[in-house]
């Protein structure tokens, strides 16, 4: 009786905690929209900063929509040129030494865990000693150093999950490394390859404190990499410490205009992921 | 033909494996270049100051060129735990409920809002709190116990923490939780143990180390999120004696500082010793949770 008892109580604890996680994610959901969609209009997606715009006049945040895609993207394709072969060569051409191995998984692990903010104080370290400016170059790379981990290990899970026989098979038909590396091994791990490029996109395009000193801010569109940049993050975060009603609505329909991004990218990855699905072992 | 072709290969093969190379010793040397950047970037105040001095004191006015970091390293403390022990047992619970007793498409819908909860920008979270939390912890939570505050507290941080390290958690401990082999709850459940049993004896003292460091996971993230900690926890430089207070992390002095730390003798420096702190204190976690799960592993 006893027994029972105990089993009842912690199930119904179990039920209220799932419970309360989905009451938590409809009202965080509910709020963003419903304090995004009044603010939301064409003139603030598709217009950069006028004057007086601070203010509460006319003008949009187009600047921090396109400056966040420069910067994910630059970053993204950065991320992947280092950590395609890094995450491949742990499983291919570094694969028999186990120790090795081990310890890069460890440090990629580690470096995940390091918060944004120390990424972004290491560029700041990194741009004053090369006596660069705060610049979109710089908060690429920054960023960059901050999604590669995230990239290689994700990538990394899944190319684990390879059969080692495909490797031994590649091999025994004389295949180089390289060859089994990019013909084989990235072939078959190309839907977790889409959703780890998309993960790693969505914390760049997401993340404000590593951009906080390193792209600096700007109400146009930067042409070069030289020059500072606004981020979706920044413009939020900057905008809704005003104490003017008209700028904070802005703030709130950059954040819906984000967690759009997001939703979408995350709603493509998993269709990718499905659809790449049927040409796998 | 086939020579040629072999010749390609053969250079095709010594650039991919020396980028490689590169790549790979660059990834090695990234943690030490930024431990290492950051003690030469605060060295100026470790050369003026003993450590201990540092961390250990409570006064903090850069103008008259006095760094304490106690109060922030305290503020950091606390917020972290407070979020571990709001977002702990929720994760565990509904992991467990999730994986042993929910139905499928209870299970396929969660992992559908991990991923999302997951990719909501920290900023997002902020604005979320300020809206919601604040308010919510200001005119109702703080005057039923008697307090009275902004809704700028400790607590508003430690909440708005703990939603945000729930998809982390919440997903590792549920991959861990489905890893454990069905044969042992099997002859768990033969042997006449009740469900609750099994799971309670069987299924947590298994998963133990990956649980571990599920929660390991959740905790590193609290302590270096900045930017909806600083949106809600209220950036007063104390020690906050109860929740209800406004307390000022580590992060969000890096953060809040960054305009003016150029024009004041030794600032740059303090700020640079905040992120190595940081960096020192998620390595070491690392290490801990990383020794911990590797013993029980084998």
């Amino acid at each position: 009786m006893k027994k029972k008892i105990e089993e009842q109580f912690f199930l119904w604890l179990m039920r209220l905690a799932t419970g309360s996680v989905m009451f938590v994610f409809a009202i965080l959901l509910l709020v963003i929209i419903k304090k995004g969609w009044h603010a939301v209009s064409w003139q603030i997606i598709s217009e950069v900063p006028q004057g007086g715009f601070y203010f509460g006049k006319a003008g949009g945040i187009f600047n921090a929509i396109i400056g966040s895609l420069y910067l994910a993207f630059g970053s993204t394709f950065l991320a992947v040129i280092i950590g395609l072969p890094v995450a491949l060569g742990m499983n291919i051409q570094f694969a028999r030494n186990k120790r090795f191995v081990r310890i890069l998984r460890f440090l990629l692990d580690a470096l995940w865990g390091v918060p944004s903010i120390v990424f972004g104080v290491f560029g700041f370290a990194l741009m004053t000693y090369f006596h660069l400016r705060a610049s979109l170059l710089a908060g690429i790379i920054t960023v960059a150093l901050f999604i590669t981990p995230i990239f290689i290990r994700a990538l990394d899970e899944v190319i684990r999950t390879i059969p080692e026989g495909l490797l031994e098979a590649s091999f025994s038909l004389g295949a180089t490394q390289t060859r089994t590396a990019y013909s084989v091994f990235f072939r078959q791990a190309l839907p977790g390859f889409i959703t780890a490029v998309l993960l790693a996109f969505g914390r760049g395009i997401g993340d404000a404190a590593s951009v906080l000193f390193t792209a600096g801010y700007t109400d146009s569109i930067p042409h070069s990499v030289n020059e500072p940049t606004a981020t979706l993050p920044l413009a939020i975060f900057f905008q809704l410490s005003s104490p003017i009603p008209e700028v904070k609505q802005r703030a709130y329909a950059a954040a819906l205009i984000l967690t759009g991004i997001i939703l979408f990218i995350s709603i493509v990855s998993r269709l990718f992921t499905k659809k790449y699905k049927k040409n796998i072992l | 033909m086939t020579i040629l072709f072999t010749i390609r290969q053969k250079w095709v093969d010594r650039i991919s494996n020396g980028w490689l190379n590169a790549v790979t010793f660059f990834m090695l040397l990234l943690p030490l270049a930024i431990g290492l950047g950051l003690v030469i970037e605060s060295f100026p105040l470790l050369h003026k100051y003993a450590f201990t001095q540092l961390i250990g004191s409570s006064d903090w006015s850069p103008m008259d060129g006095k760094f304490g970091f106690y109060d922030f390293i305290v503020g950091s403390l606390w917020i972290t735990l407070l979020s571990f022990f709001l977002s702990a047992p929720v994760c565990l619970l509904t992991a467990i409920y999730l994986t042993q007793y929910a139905p499928g498409w209870l299970m396929k819908l969660m992992y559908f809002v991990i991923d999302v909860l997951a990719g909501i920008p920290s900023v997002v979270y902020g604005a979320w709190g300020v809206l919601v939390i604040v308010p919510l912890i200001g005119a109702y939570v703080a005057p039923i116990f008697g307090f009275a505050s902004t809704g700028y507290c400790l607590l508003s941080g430690g909440v708005v923490l703990a939603i945000m390290s729930v998809p982390y958690m919440l997903n590792m401990l549920m991959e861990v939780l489905l890893n454990i082999p069905v044969e042992l709850k099997e002859a768990s459940l033969s042997l006449g143990a009740t469900y609750w049993e099994t799971i309670k004896h069987v299924l947590l003292k298994q998963g133990k180390s990956g649980i571990i460091a599920a929660l390991n996971l959740g905790i590193s993230k609290a302590l270096g999120e900045t930017i909806a900690v600083l949106m809600v926890v209220g950036n007063v430089v104390q020690v906050p004696h109860n929740i209800f207070q406004a307390a000022y992390p580590l992060p969000a002095l890096i953060a809040n500082n960054y305009g003016d730390m150029m024009s004041i003798p030794m600032y740059a420096s303090a700020l640079m010793l905040s992120a190595l702190l940081l960096f020192i204190i998620i390595i070491l976690f690392n290490i801990l949770t990383n020794a911990l799960v590797y013993q029980r592993n084998k």
